[in-house]
């Protein structure tokens, strides 16, 4: 077995190297390497399916996976808000793994939402997993039109320009010289943008499979990956199934 | 100890003065039936049946042929003769490996029965038994009752277990060589504790081939003393004499012996030759694409049209039924096979074992060659055919083992925790149980004989609640403690979770792979519809796309995905992952092209030509034995013995001599050398390609914080090269670097664990364990479609628990089953403590002979385990090429 690798790439990047930066139906947004989508001109912040106390719902099911999803969630949640300082915060729904979630949510997790959601406004959207949230962490709503875009959980088939959404999880396989790994992903084409899920246990969907298609038109897809500490712009040609 | 054969044990049969006829004598019965055939009992037959009369658990060693099968029941049946007819109980019960080995021994059983008209019924009991035939057995059980290691532990979990097994007198272990050093043999292990249990005067009879350690297995087949005592009880051992020796040779081709390569495609007029002249050839191979490819090479030069089959894992199985069944009815000429055929089963009249590509082990290539002749008086043919220079020097080595009888079966590990949780929760949902108890039965068990209290208790608290320091998850525990002190499942939920579970078998995720019809439509067509596509009968299908550089071929045959073609197998995941659409592969005889992966099924098209494009996948590939390697070396440096070898590798030797050096038999050589615009490192620790996979990971690791800007390493079972942009070896001449502190013990430190965090191998080594543990239900055929709801990948839950919790009981497992899977790391911490201090650097101005096979690898196997970030740059590069958009970098 052949093995390569370049320690041009290790090198640690700079914050805007570490990013990309694109244009959504002709709004600037920003791809962190965290998941999160931001929208520099407006002082947003965008996260999708958080999926918080899934593995508490796993476990209520008799998987018990490790309990500690919710913090990791948390603490990476901290951290981008924390370099980004975000006016504004909207969560495109699936925030929660599932209605119940707010019975099994630790006093101490809720905590630290709540400091994290202090001094800034918090748009919760709501998904299929969480059409309630827990108690006193606000309101929800379906969608949200805010800085020439639109925000949604799930993406609308047909056109839908300036549609930024979460639900399907994207990710991708990346072929090179050297191999092939998976990755997720945010995938955009200059009219619509779907964001990677946030959360800890969240899995991916390749985005070439049949869940994404009619989303995007053919020419100029592009799959902005996510390396260790960096994101990638790869076009969809590179990326397999 | 790995590195070490002891010398071969011959034991007498321990059947001493104090004999007496009664215990050796067969009933009438029995003698009358032995003479009626024309036979006379075996010594160790009787020998064992001794040993049985007198309650005693015993060894049978025996070569394949010597009536090994009939020396393990012939205790039972004897019994039974004797006895009443017991309608209510069972009293032996046979285990095998293999579904099909239990089905063939009960077959071949069903003979004597009939003959000597004994009232013993003899079922099986195997995944395929129906569910109206199980609950039968239950209420109604045979006299002797085949089956396999995960029925045994399905019925032990079952809340009628106590009851059928309480009249238990005999259990019979077949294989037990290829069992014991197992994840199953750790559950058969513990299934064998709890028989103990409940029926404390049965005996047992383990059946199996020379091995390296009998003493091991002796241990295996008898209860552990618990406590203080450090006495370990050994069953008996009765040995059957050696058959005649095997015929042993290596081909001596007459064509240019290949540099690398392990296909031999040299050697396919010889191989055909040989096929020829024999009645049935089975030809070995080590890896399923070896087999596709000696299959299709045979098939290209086969004018006769001889009858050439093909048995690999990974072909349909009605496919293989269907091979097997004409081997057995003598219509075959040849099958190429892998180690799908390597277990007891009686194919046939086999009359010759060709050996393709390294044998990796001595006892492996002796227990292949087994397969031949299965009469004891004449000796087995088997032929070895290398297919590059080194695969020649392992040849030599094994026909050299073979002829001292040397062995290097696996050594025994302790029992894996993730087991020790799947058989507490299968405990549990037979009956409560009481901690104390369990953990002095689970400790009866030689695997798990030194298993602490702590770690028992560990893997308790994990089927109990996960065992996590953040607590939490009591109300949903898989298991509770009551007033009384019992622990009792749940909720029969639970028990039913824990009955799809059962086994430690863990398929990698594999995809099926469907022939589909390749409807031609035009390229342009494609191009203009983009993404996927409705076809007019209403199926979705994907254009082919062309993904960097694939060939044009793809033109022809990408076509309409259309459903619903035959099945032709399965593939593992990550090799198709590897393909982009329009590649081509060999795949059950015939040359394939990707289409696209739709509803995780792999659709392919039959494809042109005669050279797929991706040569090979990876599938079952076994490292080289310690004990193969040691001897390897042994050869290497002293050229004395280079006569036995065939010429050109000796010349090719000579010139190694003469130009760098011989690799030293116990220290390692290390060759640095440029060559284009790189430098290159070439160490020959001959650990097997695992070992030195792991040892590139970590070296590179180390040079590149040395400054030495490694840029990638190949790896084979002899070699290990590493390419830089710095010149290592001027370095080391300077004195600028040690190549003793390049190589020093200490990189298995934080390096390693460093790594450990990324690893793909490790991932997948934590994989297994979470589901063996039962932490993740399997995924069965068919729940495929709702997996992404109900399932989490278990590389995430690796990245948050070593996050949270580091000594978590499934790490730990995960830690254990890296020493010796995927990442061998105990071996090669045993190789960097014996080069200490032996390392010989040849500082060279150009190649030497010796590195040729290793450099040849670069660039034609497969690529794995890329760094994420290497692969992501890589991709984007194209983007800046192809300048997409106005975008900002």
């Amino acid at each position: 077995m052949a093995h390569g690798f370049s320690s041009a790439v290790r090198r640690a990047a700079s914050d805007e190297a570490r990013c990309q930066t694109f244009a959504v139906n002709g709004t600037r947004v920003v791809a962190d390497p965290s998941g999160a989508l931001i929208l520099p001109d407006c002082a947003t912040l965008v996260v999708a399916d958080l999926h918080f106390e899934k593995g508490s719902a796993f476990a209520a099911r008799g998987q018990l996976v490790p309990p500690y999803d919710t913090a990791a969630t948390l603490a990476r949640l901290m951290h981008v808000i924390a370099s980004h300082a975000p006016r504004i915060v909207i969560a495109l729904g699936d925030s929660f793994h599932d209605e119940r979630a707010g019975e099994r949510f630790s006093a101490a997790d809720r905590g630290r939402l709540g400091a994290l959601m202090s001094g800034r406004e918090w748009v919760w959207i709501r998904g299929n997993h969480d059409p309630e949230i827990p108690d006193g962490l606000g309101d929800t709503c379906a969608e949200l039109c805010h800085g020439g875009l639109t925000f949604r959980h799930e993406p609308q088939r047909g056109s839908a320009p300036g549609e930024v959404a979460g639900h399907l999880h994207p990710a991708a396989r990346v072929i090179s010289a050297s191999g092939s790994v998976r990755a997720r992903c945010f995938v955009a084409d200059g009219s619509r943008c779907i964001l990677p899920a946030f959360g800890a246990y969240t899995g991916g969907l390749n985005f070439r499979s049949p869940a994404f298609a009619g989303l995007f038109v053919a020419a100029g897809i592009t799959a902005y990956v996510i390396g260790s500490d960096r994101v990638y712009a790869i076009p969809e040609s590179r990326c397999g199934f | 100890m790995p590195g070490t054969v002891l010398p071969r044990l011959r034991y007498v049969p321990q059947v001493t003065k104090r004999k007496t006829d009664s215990e050796t004598s067969l009933p009438p019965q029995f003698a009358g039936w032995f003479a009626a055939r024309g036979w006379s009992p075996r010594a160790h037959q009787l020998a064992l049946l001794a040993q049985a009369r007198r309650g005693n658990s015993a060894l049978l060693i025996a070569p394949t042929g010597a009536g090994k099968t009939l020396a393990g029941f012939l205790p039972s049946l004897v019994d039974l003769a004797g006895m009443r007819r017991n309608l209510s109980g069972l009293h032996t019960l046979y285990i095998s490996p293999l579904k099909a080995l239990a089905v063939d021994v009960a077959r071949n059983l069903e003979t004597p029965v009939r003959e000597m008209n004994l009232p013993v019924r003899i079922e099986t009991r195997t995944g395929d038994t129906s569910a109206s035939k199980r609950q039968r057995q239950r209420r109604m059980p045979p006299d002797i009752l085949l089956t396999t290691p995960e029925q045994l532990t399905l019925l032990i979990g079952s809340a009628d277990g106590a009851h059928l097994f309480a009249t238990l007198r005999h259990v019979v272990l077949d294989e037990l060589h290829a069992i014991a050093t197992s994840k199953r043999g750790d559950l058969l292990a513990l299934a064998l504790a709890h028989l103990r249990t409940i029926a404390p005067s049965m005996t047992v009879i383990g059946l199996s081939a020379t091995v390296r350690d009998p003493d091991e297995l002796r241990r295996y087949l008898v209860a552990q003393d618990s406590g203080e005592s450090k006495k370990k009880p050994m069953a008996w051992l009765v040995e059957a004499p050696g058959g005649a020796k095997a015929q042993l040779s290596m081909l001596d081709t007459r064509e240019r012996l290949p540099w690398s390569g392990h296909s031999a495609l040299h050697a396919m007029e010889e191989i055909f030759a040989a096929i020829r002249q024999a009645r049935l050839t089975l030809v070995f191979v080590n890896t399923r694409a070896q087999a596709e490819a000696v299959f299709q090479q045979l098939w290209s030069i086969n004018d006769d049209n001889l009858p050439i089959a093909l048995h690999h894992g990974s072909l349909d199985a009605g496919q293989r039924r269907k091979v097997e069944a004409a081997m057995v009815a003598g219509k075959l000429k040849a099958v190429v096979c892998t180690s799908t055929l390597d277990l007891g089963i009686d194919w046939g009249d086999v009359d010759l074992v060709i050996n393709v590509g390294a044998p990796k082990g001595a006892s492996r290539i002796a227990q292949r060659i087994g397969r031949a002749n299965h009469r004891l008086d004449e000796p087995s043919l088997a032929l070895l055919v290398p297919a590059n220079r080194f695969e020649v020097l392992e040849c030599r080595a094994a026909i050299d083992a073979a002829a001292e009888g040397a062995q290097d079966t696996p050594v025994l590990r302790a029992g894996a925790l993730d087991v020790l949780c799947q058989h507490i929760m299968g405990l549990a949902c037979a009956a409560p149980f009481h901690a104390d108890q369990v953990y002095r039965e689970v400790t009866s068990a030689e695997p798990y004989a030194d298993l602490s209290r702590e770690e028992f208790d560990a893997a308790l608290q994990f089927v109990a609640n996960g065992g996590y320091a953040l607590g939490g998850y009591d109300r949903f525990a898989k298991i509770k403690q009551r007033n009384d002190g019992l622990w009792r499942v749940a909720n029969p939920r639970v028990a039913q979770s824990w009955r799809m579970n059962v086994g430690t078998i863990v398929e990698s995720d594999e995809l099926k792979v469907r022939l589909v019809r390749a409807r031609k439509i035009a390229m342009s067509m494609i191009a203009e519809q983009g993404g996927p596509v409705r076809s007019r009968s209403g199926s979705l299908y994907y254009p082919s796309r062309l993904a960097g550089g694939a060939p044009d071929m793809s033109k022809a045959y990408t076509g309409v995905v259309g459903r619903g073609g035959r099945v032709l197998g399965k593939i593992e995941e990550y090799f198709l992952e590897t393909l982009a659409p329009g590649d081509t592969f060999l795949f059950g005889g015939e040359i394939l092209a990707l289409q696209g992966i739709v509803e995780g099924e792999a659709l392919v098209v039959r494809a042109p030509g005669d050279a797929p494009k991706v040569p090979s996948y990876a599938g079952g590939k076994f490292p080289l034995s310690t004990y193969l390697a040691e001897r390897v070396r042994k050869m290497l440096s002293s050229p004395k013995g280079w006569d036995s070898l065939p010429e050109q590798v000796g010349d090719w030797l000579k010139l190694q001599k003469r130009f760098s050096a011989l690799p030293p038999s116990s220290g390692m050589l290390v060759e640095t050398f440029p060559r284009g615009e790189r430098h290159y490192l070439v160490a020959y620790p001959f650990e097997g390609r695992l070992a030195h996979q792991t040892l590139g990971m970590l070296l590179t690791r180390r040079m590149e914080r040395l400054g030495l800007k490694p840029q990638g390493f190949v790896a084979n079972d002899y070699a290990l090269g590493i390419w830089s942009l710095a010149d290592t070896g001027a370095r080391a001449k300077n004195g600028l670097l040690s190549m003793a502190e390049l190589f020093a013990q200490d990189m298995l430190g934080d390096d390693l664990e460093e790594w450990l965090q990324e690893s793909a191998l490790m991932k997948r080594t934590f994989r297994n364990c979470a589901i063996i543990a039962g932490l993740i239900e399997r995924r069965y055929p068919g729940k495929e479609k709702s997996s992404r709801q109900v399932t989490i990948s278990t590389d995430l839950v690796y990245d948050v628990l070593r996050r949270h919790e580091p000594d978590h009981i499934l790490l730990r497992a995960a830690r254990a089953d890296a020493m010796t899977g995927l990442l061998d790391l105990e071996r090669l911490a045993a190789m960097l403590s014996r080069i200490a201090g032996r390392i010989v650097h040849k500082h060279l101005e150009r190649i030497s002979p010796l590195a040729v096979p290793v450099m040849l690898e670069i660039g034609r196997e497969p690529v794995a385990g890329a760094v994420l970030d290497q692969v992501l740059a890589e991709a984007a590069e194209t983007l800046v090429e192809e300048a997409i958009g106005s975008r900002v970098f």
